[in-house]
């Protein structure tokens, strides 16, 4: 079964809500980290990362707005609407993504974990890459026309944070130590990441997307000749610590980041950009 | 005796006129040369033209639509000018046309690699002196499509146009 068009998948009202529950999940997932990592603009180690990492944030942030693209011409609404004007309960991103980078402010003495960052990256993209495998040969044919553009890009954001990965573990001193605690940190939350959601069964009948365990199997295969190579391994258990942000449920940081990012617009939300 | 004047199509008219139209950042190559152009579609009604943007996420795009519009209302007809970027086709970089890479090498920038060895290293030639003893200093560059290189020889720093390619 083929879905070609919007008008099509809006007719099965139960293929639409899994169909854009999915999307929400995509959508949420890439403009929330790529939030995060815009915060580390100007802090990076070096000047060369701050380059790379900030042209990663833009490639991430024009993925979010493609798939907020493909909510609006289901009938979502429009989608500068929908980045800026929903409360947290109604988001779908995974609660790992929505962590804040450190302790402090970027205004004002920020105290961000660069070990972090790197492992969030690192596992996310991994993912992601996965995903947008799984993704093209997705039912909904303007999706898996996507996940095709997606996955090309993603070519060159996963060597650079694996770069990262391999060379601050294989440091050893400091850095293998933060390492090893980000992992951790990381791991808490990655069983969210992974999840599909409420309607997760549903997304799966409609092959809309492998299941969560066929991709959950992926990642791990690959996560595990990575640690190898490092000499270590990946942590047993995988949990959603922080809350289960696929049904809605959100930490204190998706809150105030939603409010500092939508601050512009809430000016004036009738406003032509 | 009478004249014969040949009227030259529209879809001609269309495409030269979108030969003008460069990327708003490198005023040497136009979006046709630089892979970007999918169709153009004339109708009783409407100028369709299918756009494929380089990188999903480029800031450039609005600039390129108005950019596009600006050229083509002089020639339109009439008819409605609909320009959209699509997202059914990868833009790949061999898309790029020959013309376009001589283009992008006139301006200082190197055109990407044809295809990606198997170990993953870029063999790319310095655009101002020709040499292959050039080193990346950055995969990701000033816009999202570009990487920063330098060349060993002539000492100049040069960007690259990132290799894209469907096997990635």
């Amino acid at each position: 079964m083929k879905i070609l068009t919007p008008e099509e998948a809006i007719k099965n009202n139960a293929y639409k809500n899994a169909l854009t529950e999915l999307l929400y999940q995509l959508a949420d997932d890439d403009f929330i980290l790529s939030y995060r990592g815009s915060e580390w603009l100007g802090l990076a180690p070096h000047i060369e990362e701050d380059v790379a990492f900030s042209s990663i944030n833009q490639d991430t942030m024009g993925h979010a707005a493609m798939f907020y693209q493909l909510l609006e011409n289901l009938g979502e609404g429009k989608m500068d609407g929908l980045a800026h004007n929903r409360p947290a309960n109604r988001w779908r991103n995974a609660c790992l993504l929505e962590k804040v980078n450190g302790t402090g402010h970027y205004l004002n003495e920020p105290k961000y974990d660069w070990a972090f960052a790197v492992c969030r990256h690192y596992f996310y993209t991994s993912f992601k890459k996965i995903r947008m495998e799984s993704l093209k040969t997705s039912s909904y044919q303007p999706l898996a026309d996507a996940a095709v553009r997606v996955s090309i890009e993603l070519f060159y954001h996963q060597l650079h944070w694996k770069t990262w990965f391999q060379q601050l573990m294989l440091a050893g001193g400091e850095a293998k130590t933060r390492m090893e605690k980000a992992i951790q940190t990381v791991c808490n939350d990655f069983g969210g990441v992974l999840g599909l959601g409420s309607l997760g069964e549903s997304m799966v009948t409609f092959s809309l997307i492998d299941s969560e365990e066929t991709i959950k199997n992926r990642w791990n295969c690959l996560m595990e000749s990575i640690f190898e190579g490092v000499s270590s391994s990946l942590p047993e258990t995988l949990g959603s610590m922080n809350g289960d942000g696929r049904n809605g449920v959100h930490t204190q940081d998706l809150e105030a980041a939603l409010k500092t990012l939508s601050e512009v617009y809430q000016l004036d939300p009738t406003a032509t950009w | 005796m009478g004249k014969i004047i040949f009227a030259e199509k529209l879809e001609t008219k269309i495409l030269k006129a979108l030969y003008d139209v460069s990327d708003p950042e490198i005023a040497s190559i136009s979006i046709v040369d630089l892979g970007m152009l999918e169709s153009v579609i004339v109708s009783d009604s409407d100028i369709t033209i299918h756009l494929i943007p380089t990188f999903v996420g480029c800031p450039a795009l609005d600039i390129i639509r108005k950019n596009v519009e600006k050229e083509l209302l002089p020639i339109a007809e009439d008819k409605r000018l609909n320009v959209q970027f699509i997202h059914n086709i990868p833009w790949t970089s061999n898309r790029i046309t020959e013309d376009g890479r001589l283009r992008l090498k006139e301006f200082g920038i190197a055109p990407p690699p044809r295809y990606l060895p198997e170990d993953g290293s870029w063999e790319v030639n310095c655009p101002y002196c020709d040499s292959v003893y050039t080193a990346v200093e950055n995969l990701f560059g000033p816009t999202a499509c570009r990487s920063i290189f330098y060349c060993k020889n002539c000492k100049n720093p040069f960007e690259a146009m990132k290799l894209l390619s469907e096997d990635m």
